[in-house]
């Protein structure tokens, strides 16, 4: 699984609101390319991006189990999960690969944005034979 | 026969055949379970042997058959004796004949006691005659996840045919399927099933069997103008082109001429549904050669009327659109101003989308910006997302 973590105290660029139009245009191509070439590439699992942290509610249950929702924004979030791909590779050297390259989406002047992809085994049943 | 008219066929009947044994049996589930071996059976031996002359006659008796050992095999256990007289009485000719089960069959799955969700679902599988991996696929579900709402669904309508059903609720959800279809972009295109297609077919079904109704009319009509723009809803990666910047030369015209044809039959039979409201409209849309020639006063005099038959904050801000198309910004954003009270549209994207529009229509372009990034924010869709991101940025330069 590789998890697009953005993180607003260790972003180095700005927010994509700002940017211009032929560098906003280039990022969602850019993004488009990678998930049709992991589709090409038999890669593709699954993948959602994730709506605006701005719209997130944290439940939890109260005393008598009832939901107490709470409402973002909160001001002290650091980081938040923007998008994930799961994707079915040959090795963890692999999904390394491909999470450098979605490191390189292109950002403001096209210059790679360089932001971290977290990448972390989804867990399985074990092998017939490993018991 | 080629292999596509052999499935249409079978699709066409199979509801026809589940119809007229629910009708019989008063039980859903088991008669589901029959028809699907049927279909089967069908599947084996009619590419070798050819298509039976009475394939409907066909089908029902197979099903039937298989309904009979299923109920017999269950009912072996505790009531060996009660039930054999009304299993072996042969089915009536009329049953088997012309008798056409299919609109009660799609009462059936619309059933109010269903989630809007099972409804829909229920209704591809039995009416639509698609199978658990397609729907589950068009839905974007795991197949084990969609085949337990089947079940659920199954066993929450399982008595069978009751009280004539309610066709608005049938053509609710048939008006779901085709929104379903139209605005997901998701999965391998080889095996996705083609949702708004679907819900075309069954409404041209629905109006076979009740050509008097002028909403089916009505719906129909919606579908078919709605469709006629698919081509060119959508740039080469999936991106969304608005209205106003289609390429009007790629809508389908068959389509328009069909759709418009129809909302000129039902339109004057009156009363006047809020389905047909819709065509009318999109019939104007489709009719302009156009954004700037399109007849505006008229499609905002139409949304008064829709906001009339059924209020609510989506037509509102519609309207609002269409007022400042006809009167200019200002008064559409007066329009607008008066929505923002309204809970259910301030916390959504949809109020600020319109806002921006109608701001940069003005000229006030800084603040036509600031509103698309607040929707952008606020969209849950990707390339609604996009398209206003994209928007607020040509805007800010």
């Amino acid at each position: 699984m590789l998890m697009m973590q953005f993180s607003q105290a260790a972003a180095e660029f700005p927010a994509i609101g700002t940017w211009k139009p032929e560098e906003v245009e280039r990022h969602i191509a850019f993004m488009g390319e990678v998930n049709a070439a992991l589709t090409e590439a038999g890669e593709w699992v699954s993948g959602e991006g994730l709506a605006d942290p701005a719209e997130l509610k944290i439940v939890r249950a109260g005393a008598d189990g009832a939901p107490v929702v709470t409402e973002g924004p909160f001001p002290e979030t650091k980081e938040f999960l923007a998008g994930y791909w799961i994707v079915d590779v040959e090795s963890p050297e692999r999904a390394i690969e491909l999470a450098a390259r979605i490191s390189t989406a292109p950002g403001p002047g096209g210059r790679p944005l360089n932001m971290p992809i977290e990448v972390r085994q989804i867990m399985d049943a074990p092998a017939p034979d490993a018991w | 026969m080629t292999e596509f008219a052999f499935e249409g066929l079978l699709r066409d009947l199979a509801p026809q055949v589940l119809g007229v044994l629910t009708r019989r049996f008063g039980d859903f589930a088991a008669a589901e379970d029959a028809v699907q071996e049927a279909l089967l059976a069908a599947f084996q031996q009619w590419p070798a042997q050819g298509v039976p002359g009475n394939s409907r006659g066909w089908l029902i008796q197979v099903a039937h058959r298989r309904l009979i050992e299923q109920i017999r095999g269950a009912d072996a256990r505790r009531r060996r004796e009660s039930s054999a007289f009304q299993l072996s009485a042969p089915l009536a000719d009329a049953e088997v004949a012309d008798r056409d089960d299919t609109l009660d069959l799609l009462f059936l799955c619309c059933h109010p006691a269903l989630s809007r969700a099972s409804a829909i679902a229920l209704t591809l599988r039995a009416v639509g005659g698609l199978t658990t991996a397609e729907i589950a696929r068009a839905f974007l579900v795991p197949e084990a996840t969609m085949a337990q709402r089947i079940s659920r669904a199954k066993r929450t309508v399982q008595s069978g045919f009751s009280e004539p059903g309610d066709l608005d609720a049938v053509l609710q959800v048939l008006y779901l399927i085709f929104n379903e279809g139209h605005t997901s972009s998701a999965g391998p295109s080889l095996l996705r099933v083609e949702l708004s297609a679907e819900a075309i077919r069954l409404t041209r079904a629905v109006r076979a069997l009740r050509p008097e109704s002028a909403e089916v009319g009505g719906l129909l009509a919606l579908m078919l103008l709605t469709e006629a723009r698919a081509p060119a809803r959508t740039g080469p990666v999936g991106e969304l082109v608005p209205l106003a910047a289609q390429d009007r030369s790629r809508w389908d015209a068959a389509a328009i001429a069909e759709g418009i044809a129809l909302v000129h039959e039902v339109l004057p039979r009156g009363p006047v549904g809020p389905y047909q409201v819709q065509a009318a409209i999109a019939a104007l849309h489709d009719e302009a050669p156009s954004a700037e020639a399109t007849d505006w006063p008229q499609i905002l005099a139409l949304y008064g009327v829709l906001e009339r038959l059924t209020p609510s904050p989506v037509v509102a801000l519609n309207r609002a659109v269409a007022r400042a198309m006809v009167e200019g910004p200002a008064a559409g954003l007066a329009t607008l101003d008066a929505l923002a009270a309204d809970e259910r549209l301030a916390r959504g994207h949809r109020l600020p989308a319109a806002r921006a529009h109608l701001l940069e229509m003005a000229g006030a372009r800084a603040e036509a910006a600031e509103a698309y990034r607040l929707a952008a924010a606020r969209t849950a869709s990707v390339p609604e997302r996009n398209y206003l991101t994209l928007r607020a940025a040509r805007l800010a330069e």
